[in-house]
């Protein structure tokens, strides 16, 4: 367990900077946000009440000091009032972002486990196979790595949306009168989910291909692998006795990729109109809608400190080394 | 494959099993190959330890692993045969054979134990695994249940209590971790295992201990080994015979204890100076001037001759070929024995006057006396 | 990788840290390898170095003049040759005029992040102790924040004029690029400080400082020019993906705004595919370009990531003629002139 402690103590650490950063932010960068937005709600009226409110989220025009600010906003943040989102009608913020959590947790969660598999397993192929034209994807590996998320998303709507009509191009769902658990629903929810999974496992799987590519040729080299052949194994098992090492360090570079994933995935969302985290962001951006861009700054934040700590399980579970000390 | 099975101690002894004819081996291609082996000839018989020495580099790793076709790219097979004796009497060249027969016959005929243990056993998966995968892959109808009841005799085999089974390679000490690859080596009973430096990186003690171990387990199974160190000492205790290597040649082959007592070749003798014999008083170690040639730009003539310090002016030009000298099949590549007479004192003592190859009385006892009769 | 690119840091992080050779005097660190990835990245960055700089000036129109009163985008003809957007504005012209903002961005953040990373990591690596505790710490926590959030939330409080001011854009994406530099530069200091060459400096009594810069970092030079190159990747991805949100200058053109515009209308479900390839293309190439140039690095310091197709000499020695199996060594008599 001292492995997921040390873990889990750097979580912590990290979960604490995101919501000190979340209260910093408004505070230390320049200029007015409650002028903001008062100026972006041109017309409607807002009560002195709720103008009051907004004057202490966001630290202007009070007294209190910085730091009895701060442990109010952190009294807020653990009452899981995160504010209210004044681009929704003055819904509170986590009702606005639970909405929206579940596509996105669905459609990148999944995207991303296919890619890990598929990125794996093609990067076992490539680097068995050292040596023949699967050598050549690299350099085409290469490209897709460098190629902008949003960009695969553009090519695969004009070609599987527009050009072959196979697939809708945008939302999460027909306009359904309601989420229902019948198949018509969730064959629909799925249609409209496969072309932006499909460019998230595009777009990543290239990243897990290499990496996994890079440590397997190394590995190869371990004299384990030779008794594997020595002792007349299936060639399968052979693949095994490297691959099943070699993942490990997949899986611990999962931390520093899922970030990245993540940050490619919102963008992918918003190409796609997906009702998901990504399109809440961009929209709280143009709205100046602070409270909403904070609260999903945490929220995704955790999200990818969750996804971590599965990472960090998987990690202990495969390698025996870790799993005592733990 | 069960034929392999019941095999044991009751097969003859003394006729071949593994024949290696001009077999060459090179690293990489073309202009730029490396010879790494070249024109080797030895023949490993039933029941009997074979030792390969020579300096590390000399080849000696390549050999046994091209004979095996474990070798890997850049390694290339140039030219020989491999021949492996089934005890059915049938044969089969290796270096002909496709990977459906490899597979077959690898493990159960031929099994493997290489130096480091700590990285030849696998570090996520479990002893029981590593131990019954080769079972499963070999004997498909043996059950998960013997599966575990061979291994655990296996490992009793090698002095490891059956609760080691669960553990993972990282928690064995460096001696019980090659234990347990000797272990492995035997699940099929195999009629040759090949151990490439199995004791080079344990302490004295323990490396005594496995020694002695291996060689109880040899005379109750009666399995071949083909043994490789660059400590001719240690080899000189436990082969029934030895061939040495330099430069991916061979330079001499003999008896154990002929080639201990009455070397034939200069760089046998600096080898046998190189290390103190394991049992007997001290000798000085002077062993042997230079440095092994780079196998890209061989010397011309004799390979040694630039370090052989009885190097004769043909030296330079001609390469002496390998050819029988003597009795008891001794075959040594150098001139001065070609003939004998024009030998120095050193390399010309008289033979011990043994058979090339007998099988010994008491493998263990024998080769104590071996070593004690050093002075 | 980043916002928008799509390089798994997890590819540096598997090969790079701790894979460094002992590089016994500082020339091996400044040798530069010679393999065919390198050639070609370092070809294909020239073409958008100099797209960069003479781009505006051989665009043939101006990219902000409409040409028609059409809103139909026109595809490819003799007149405009990569077609014409929405507001009948030429493609080429626009193309041609995107680079420079996007690689002087990226540029710029990458001079800053690497400088932030040089400092952290080699100064947590060779003090070691809290200090390594607390900057270490730090590196991993803005590893492990997702990066686009985290910009959006500061340009969403900077405002957009802030964003119009391409040193700010440069400052901010420098923010949240600079720790897996200076995780790896870290790694490769601790396991140089120990070295002799090191400890010897120590004992004749050189302060810190002079051993850091005349024994430390020469002999971090492939790895802090592959955390550049990184860097800059990011800062491509990056700069395009926020101009791509349309949170950049309009006054000047860029891959991403140009890919922000069309979005706007939709072209990619109306089928104007002229407008939208192109510069998606150009962000690709350009990333791939440093892509290849950090494996090059990567292959240097670790040369058995080579691939037999991509790679330079080393495999000179198989090429073309057979396929090598593992667990079955090749048979391929030749005769060679025995003995
Ligand atoms: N992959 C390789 N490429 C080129 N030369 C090699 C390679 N592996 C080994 N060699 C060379 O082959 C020779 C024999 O090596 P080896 O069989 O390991 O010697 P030994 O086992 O006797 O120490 C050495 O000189 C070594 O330099
Ligand atoms: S042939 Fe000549 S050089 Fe070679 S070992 Fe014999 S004496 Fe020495
Ligand atoms: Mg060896």
């Amino acid at each position: 367990m001292r492995t997921i402690a040390r873990r889990l103590a750097f979580y912590a650490a990290t979960a604490i900077v995101a919501i000190s950063v979340d209260f910093l932010i408004p505070r230390i960068i320049p200029g007015n946000p409650v002028n903001a937005i008062l100026a972006r709600m041109q017309g409607a009226t807002l009560s002195k009440a709720t103008i009051a409110g907004l004057d202490e989220q966001y630290g202007v025009n009070t007294k209190t000091s910085l730091w009895t600010q701060y442990i109010h906003f952190w009294g807020n943040v653990l009452h899981g009032n995160l504010g209210t989102s004044t681009s929704n009608g003055f819904v509170a913020v986590s009702t606005v972002i639970r909405e929206a959590l579940p596509w996105t947790l669905g459609l990148v969660g999944v995207a991303t486990v296919i890619s890990f598999v598929l990125g794996t397993l093609i990067g076992v192929l490539v680097a068995w196979r050292r040596g023949t034209w699967l050598d050549n994807l690299l350099p085409a590996t290469t490209f897709f790595q460098a190629a902008p998320y949003f960009f695969i998303a553009f090519l695969a709507i004009d070609l599987f949306s527009t050009k072959l009509g196979w697939l809708p191009s945008g939302q999460g769902h027909q306009d359904l009168d309601f989420p229902a658990l019948n198949w018509t629903y969730i064959s629909d929810v799925l249609d409209h989910a496969v072309l932006p999974a499909l460019t998230i496992v595009v777009a990543s799987a290239a990243g897990w291909i290499i990496s996994m590519r890079n440590v397997m040729v190394t590995t190869m080299d371990e004299d384990y692998v030779l008794v594997a052949a020595a002792k007349g194994l299936h060639r399968r098992r052979v693949i095994w006795y490297a691959a099943r090492n070699a993942v490990l360090p997949s899986i611990s570079g999962f931390s520093l990729a899922i970030g990245f994933i993540v940050s490619g995935a919102l963008l992918t969302e918003i190409v796609f109109s997906y009702p998901g985290l990504g399109l809440l962001l961009v929209n709280a951006v143009s709205d100046n809608d602070y409270a909403l861009l904070q609260g999903l700054f945490l929220i995704i934040t955790l999200a990818v400190l969750a996804a971590n700590l599965i990472a960090d399980f998987v990690y202990v579970f495969l390698d025996p080394r870790i799993r005592q000390e733990a | 494959m069960s034929q392999h099975i019941v095999t044991g101690p009751e097969r003859s002894r003394g006729d071949a099993l593994l024949e290696i004819h001009g077999l060459c081996v090179d690293y990489g291609q073309g202009s730029d190959a490396v010879h790494a082996v070249t024109d080797v000839d030895l023949v490993l018989h039933r029941g009997e330890v074979l030792g390969l020495a020579g300096e590390s580099g000399s080849g000696k790793s390549t050999l046994a692993m091209a004979a095996t076709r474990l070798l890997r790219e850049p390694g290339v097979i140039t030219a020989g045969e491999v021949r492996l004796h089934y005890d059915t009497g049938s044969v089969a060249d290796l270096l002909e054979a496709g990977t459906g027969a490899l597979r077959v016959l690898r493990w159960s005929e031929v099994s493997l134990v290489i130096q480091s243990a700590m990285n030849a056993l696998n570090p996520v998966m479990s002893i029981r695994t590593q131990l019954t995968d080769a079972l499963a892959a070999h004997v498909p109808d043996m059950s998960r249940r013997s599966r575990r009841d061979r291994a655990v005799e296996l490992l009793g085999m090698v002095g490891i209590s059956a609760d080691r089974l669960g553990s993972h390679p990282h928690e064995l000490s460096g001696g019980m971790r090659q234990r347990v690859m000797i272990a492995m080596a035997l699940a099929l009973r195999p009629q040759i295992v090949i151990m490439d430096e199995p004791t080079t990186a344990l302490d004295v003690v323990t490396q005594r201990e496995i020694l002695e171990e291996l060689i109880d387990l040899r005379d109750r199974f009666g399995f071949a080994i083909l043994f490789i160190t660059h400590d001719l000492s240690l080899l000189i205790e436990i082969a029934d015979s030895i061939a040495v290597m330099y430069a991916g040649r061979l330079v001499e082959r003999a008896s154990a204890q002929a080639l201990f007592r009455a070397p034939r070749h200069p760089y046998t003798l600096g080898l046998l100076h190189s290390f103190p014999a394991l049992h007997g008083p001290r000798v000085p170690m002077t062993g042997i001037p230079g440095s092994p040639p780079d196998l890209r730009m061989l010397p011309s003539g004799c390979v040694f001759h630039p370090r052989c310090r009885f190097a004769l002016a043909r030296c330079a030009d001609d390469a002496p070929p390998l050819a029988a000298t003597g009795t008891g099949g001794r075959v040594v590549a150098c001139w001065l024995q070609h003939p004998p007479e024009s030998a120095p004192t050193e390399l010309a003592r008289p033979e011990p006057g043994l058979e090339a190859w007998a099988p010994p009385a008491t493998a263990d006892g024998q080769a104590a006396t071996q070593g004690g009769s050093a002075a | 990788m980043a916002v928008g690119i799509g390089t798994d840091r997890a590819t540096g992080a598997a090969s790079a840290p701790g894979s460094l050779p002992a590089a016994g005097g500082r020339s091996r660190a400044w040798r530069l390898p010679r393999s065919p990835k390198i050639i070609v990245g370092l070809v294909m960055l020239a073409v958008f170095v100099i797209i960069a700089i003479i781009g505006p000036l051989i665009a043939p129109y101006n990219p902000n003049v409409s040409f028609a009163n059409s809103s139909v985008p026109l595809p490819p003809s003799g007149a405009h040759w990569l077609g014409t957007t929405a507001l009948q504005q030429d493609v080429l012209s626009q193309l041609l005029s995107g680079g420079r903002s996007t690689l002087l961005v990226a540029l710029i953040a990458g001079v800053i992040a690497t400088a932030l990373s040089v400092i952290i990591g080699v100064t947590a690596g060779y003090l070691g102790g809290l200090a390594d505790d607390v900057l270490s710490m730090l590196a991993n926590i803005f590893l492990v924040m997702p990066a686009l959030p985290l910009l959006m939330i500061l340009f969403g409080f900077l405002g957009h004029s802030s964003a119009d001011n391409d040193l700010v854009v440069a400052l901010v994406i420098s923010i949240t690029g600079w720790a897996w530099g200076a995780r790896v530069l870290r790694a490769q200091t601790l396991s140089l400080r120990n070295r002799d060459y090191v400890d010897s400096a120590r004992l004749i009594g050189e302060s810190n400082w002079r051993i850091i810069g005349t024994e430390i970092v020469p002999n971090l030079v492939p790895v802090i020019a592959s955390s550049f190159l990184f860097t800059v990747l990011y800062g491509v991805g990056t700069y395009t993906a926020i101009a791509f949100l349309g949170y950049v200058n309009p006054d000047h053109w860029s891959w991403g705004s140009m890919l922000f515009y069309s979005q706007e209308v939709n072209a990619e479900t109306s089928g104007y595919w002229w407008w939208f390839v192109p510069p998606g293309l150009a962000v690709a190439f350009l990333g791939t370009s440093l892509a290849l140039l950090n494996f090059g690095i990567d292959e240097f310091v670790n040369p058995r990531l080579r691939a037999a197709g991509l790679s330079g000499h080393p495999s000179r020695r198989t090429r073309g003629r057979t396929r090598q199996s593992f667990g079955q060594t090749a048979v391929i008599r030749a005769d060679r002139g025995r003995p």
